[in-house]
């Protein structure tokens, strides 16, 4: 080892021509790594700008009277009461459509269905229908349940179609939640004699109610934000009054009627706004962007709320 | 258990406890030494996996290592290319020197990467990257930054001849690898670790996943590159190890029990616990 | 009784299928299929009506083009970058960000595109006009990037650990590593997420009716304002149109074309998704 001088040594200038080359290609991997934390930025950047620039125009307004008025030619006096309760009346529709049709044909999907070639369709259509964009779903509503149907551009419409549009995702949790059930608690069922649909109803369900609720969450704070699919079915941008009362004071005491009423939701609302070249008006969509998009974030993050706890109290 | 008065690079017979003086063909060559591991232990996490190996690897011998599943083998063999730096949580601790210019491969200030450069690898299941079969057997050399088609041709070719791939592949060098059979498809990992002229080869259980005829050819193989490079082969097939290696470590529980000429191993053990081993009385 | 409840998602492809076929025949029996798809003057609503689909189409087109360039680049490199080198904290906080990039309501990108990067980009081109396609088309590509990102992180994640050792052990980099052995590997998959971008990108609606402009315009030049298909089906609703007119009709016969264009896009999507899941 000691008879040749170090420089000369062949061995350990064949090390220190590997070390150059090592070093010249790891300088890829942190330019790359440097690359990729740019493009993540990017995305923060626009979430932190777009947040900042409806705060600052928007915050001003978000007062007591904002929430309590109705739209108006004068931006000063104008509000989102109407898009508000137009919008929970249309989730309310959309989640009582959604929830049966959608857990029902998850549950079918994954505990019933023969494997045949109509459940293939069934499987292909639900995996297609997740990429429809939302006007054609406006579309379909127009002409079959406004005219067709005569359903009329109302609540009701708004509702169904919403729910068709978030069908996907509702089947979607729920076939994950089911399948996430542990195949010794069917089986455990089985072993005691229960029939397949005691053992859906006792065991299945419960156990994923939690991940269907969760589905149904999210699939509601993505309808919320939707504008397209009403837009076409004609919901007016601007109505000044509120639907017909769901509750009344004399009997039945329970009304229907607003079903059928004409409505308008908050997205819509901003678009208007937005619309609107008077510089105050943009105040007032700022303002409603800033509610939608708190709404859409308040669900979305009960949804996690609520998977983390299911993941917490169901110990397999 | 070091000797202070060894020298590397030398030739030298190792007096460790546990080896029974070398009798049969290592004695007859004292081969030098390519690597050694010295008080070698290893954590996954919390877990102490490997117990202060002390093991001589001897140039362009076939070491091998048996013992039961779950005893540290493929733990032990990934070390020698560092392959662990990969997952987060893993410790090393002693030394693994590398000769001839003695320098401990575990040490933080050398770079893993030029320790696999050195070091190739033969996995259990073979992994052909969805390339064509030239190009998997070029991989080492782009990986080197090597340039010239020419030199690069006569690589691969040498690695395919020295991998006995050449003639089932010369015809195909541009179809993807993946068309090959499983034997195949080892073998070109073979010659894809040989292409790169590597110090030290290291076989992962390289035939477990194989059918008998395809683990011959292996087997031959590697008797065969042993006069090209040192080996070092786990396997849990002791059969396997009895034919193909000149040196065998028997592991248990994370501890090497013995180590010594694989004729002496197997014919005549020192310890009771390798004999039942052996006798597969245990394991 | 559960089988009809599946059965609404058929149901439901049935009755687009129909709707969209049943008003689109009416029109195309005024309109023959090759003045719709050949005409570059999309009037409607004139008083000497013209049916070309070609201006709706370049509109679709280039708001899509600018959305791509900036969404296929950006989502694939965050895609490598989350799956092979970002350490786990780093993931998991990118994970929630990109869902909220991608969960934002549209209509506010379109108010973000019109109110806030017009103005920016005018500020370094003054002559761009406030509506245009360049501001849409970005926004909307930084919308369409989670979509992008997330299925071809998923594909790249499914490429076995095996593959990638192999690489390492040869002495490779992780960079390398990632785009030589993990990137080939992942490729259908991959495409699969470039073709759910282009289907997400076509189909988008509020960004564009906001921020491009609701005037039919047959170019491809980014700076001008356009209407793509979904901005014009908007535009009608947003009128009064009798039912059983002819304008009425157009909605149908353009969301028929925008239709079929995603449907080809999603099917193409599904089948190279398919398979890279069945190749591991």
């Amino acid at each position: 080892m000691a008879a040749i001088a170090p420089d000369r040594d062949p061995h350990e200038q064949k090390l220190r021509a590997l070390r150059r080359l090592i070093a010249s290609q790891k300088r890829w991997d942190l330019v790359f790594a440097c690359i990729g934390v740019a493009c993540l930025m990017v995305g923060v950047l626009t979430l932190v700008a777009l947040f900042v620039d409806m705060a600052i125009d928007g915050v001003p307004r978000l007062n007591a009277d904002f929430f309590s008025s109705f739209p108006s030619r004068r931006a000063a006096n104008a509000g989102i009461l109407s898009a508000m309760v137009g919008s929970t009346l249309v989730m309310l529709v959309t989640a009582v459509v959604a929830v049966p049709l959608g857990a029902g044909a998850g549950v079918y999907l994954e505990e019933y269905a023969p494997r045949n070639w109509m459940t293939d369709v069934i499987e292909i259509n639900v995996t297609n229908l997740a990429g429809v964009p939302s006007i054609v779903y406006g579309l379909l509503a127009l002409g079959l349940f406004v005219y067709q149907f005569g359903l009329g551009q109302s609540i009701l419409t708004a509702g169904l179609t919403l729910a068709l549009l978030i069908l996907p995702i509702v089947i979607v949790a729920t076939r994950e939640a089911i399948r996430a059930i542990p195949i010794g608690i069917r089986e455990g069922s089985y072993a005691m004699g229960a029939t397949k649909w005691q053992t859906t109803a006792y065991h299945i369900l419960p156990y994923s109610t939690s991940g269907i609720l969760t589905g149904v969450i999210i699939g509601l704070a993505r309808a919320i934000g939707e504008t397209a699919p009403i837009i076409t079915i004609g919901a007016l941008t601007f109505i000044a009054f509120l639907p017909p009362a769901p509750i009344k004071a004399e009997a039945p005491f329970v009304s229907f009627e607003w079903l059928t009423s004409p409505f308008t939701v908050m997205p819509i609302q901003m678009f208007n706004w937005t619309s609107r070249p008077e510089e105050a008006f943009q105040a007032n969509a700022a303002a409603a962007g800033l509610v939608l998009v708190v709404m859409t974030l308040a669900m979305n993050a009960l949804a996690i709320y609520i998977r983390y706890r299911l993941r917490k109290n169901l110990k397999w | 258990m070091v000797n202070p008065e060894s020298k590397p690079g030398m030739a030298r017979v190792i007096p460790r406890p546990g080896v029974v003086a070398a009798e049969g063909r290592a004695a007859a060559d004292a081969p030098r030494l390519k690597a050694e591991a010295r008080d070698f232990n290893f954590w996954y996490g919390a877990f102490h996996a490997l117990r202060s190996l002390n093991i001589p690897i001897h140039e362009k011998r076939v070491t091998a290592l048996i013992g039961p599943s779950g005893c540290g083998k493929s733990t032990f063999v990934r070390s020698f290319n560092r392959m662990h730096d990969l997952y987060p949580g893993n410790r090393y601790g002693g030394e693994i020197r590398m000769y001839p210019d003695d320098v401990n491969i575990l040490s933080p200030t050398i770079d893993p990467i030029e320790v696999r450069m050195r070091v190739s690898m033969v996995f259990q299941k073979p992994n052909p990257f969805p390339k064509s079969i030239y190009e998997n057997v070029a991989y080492g050399m782009r990986v080197r930054n090597v340039k010239s088609r020419a030199v690069i041709d006569e690589k691969v070719e040498q690695a395919l001849r020295g991998a006995a791939l050449w003639d089932e592949a010369k015809d195909r060098l541009n179809e993807p690898a993946f068309k090959l059979s499983g034997g195949q498809q080892q073998r070109l990992c073979i010659a894809r670790a040989l292409a790169t002229d590597p110090e030290m080869l290291l076989f992962d259980e390289p035939t477990s996943a194989l059918d008998p005829i395809a683990t011959g050819l292996i087997e031959e193989l590697i008797a065969e590159l042993r006069q090209k490079v040192t080996i070092l082969i786990v396997t849990h097939n002791m059969q396997q190890a009895a034919r193909v290696s000149d040196y065998t470590a028997y592991m248990y529980l994370g501890e090497i029990v013995e180590f010594g000429v694989t004729d002496q191993i197997f014919l005549k053990p020192s310890k009771q616990a390798t004999e039942d081993y052996i006798t597969g009385r245990f394991g | 009784m559960l089988f009809l409840a599946a059965f609404v998602s058929v149901a439901t492809t049935l009755g687009i299928v129909f709707i969209l076929a049943w008003e689109s025949v009416v029109f195309f029996r005024e309109v023959p299929l090759w003045t719709f798809l050949t005409d570059t003057m999309w009037t409607p609503l004139f008083s000497e009506p013209r049916y070309g689909i070609l201006p709706l189409l370049s509109g679709t087109l280039t708001t899509s083009a600018v959305a791509l360039l900036v969404a296929i680049p950006m989502g694939t490199i965050i895609a490598i970058y989350l799956s092979e080198f970002a350490p786990f904290t780093v993931r998991e906080v990118a994970k929630p960000i990109l869902e909220l990039l991608g969960g934002v309501p549209t209509i506010i990108y379109g108010y973000f595109a019109l109110l806030f990067v017009t103005p920016l980009l005018q500020r370094i081109w003054p002559e761009l006009p406030g509506f245009n396609m360049l501001s849409a088309g970005l926004v909307m590509g930084i919308m369409i990037i989670p979509y992008v990102s997330s299925v071809a992180e998923d594909a790249m994640r499914a490429v076995p650990m095996a593959l990638r050792e192999g690489s390492y052990a040869m002495g490779g980099t992780r960079f390398r590593t990632a785009t030589r052995v993990v990137m080939p590997a992942a490729m259908s998959g991959i495409a699969a997420a470039y073709i759910l971008g282009i289907s997400r990108a076509v189909g988008e609606t509020m960004v564009v009716a906001v921020a491009a402009g609701m005037q039919p315009n047959f170019t491809f030049d980014p700076t001008e304002p356009a209407a793509t298909i979904t901005a014009y089906i908007v535009q009608v609703a947003l009128g009064d149109l009798p039912h059983g007119s002819i304008g009425y009709q157009t909605i149908f016969a353009a969301g028929l074309t925008l239709f079929l264009m995603t449907l080809f896009f999603n099917v193409l999507g599904h089948l190279l998704k398919r398979r890279y899941r069945e190749a591991y």
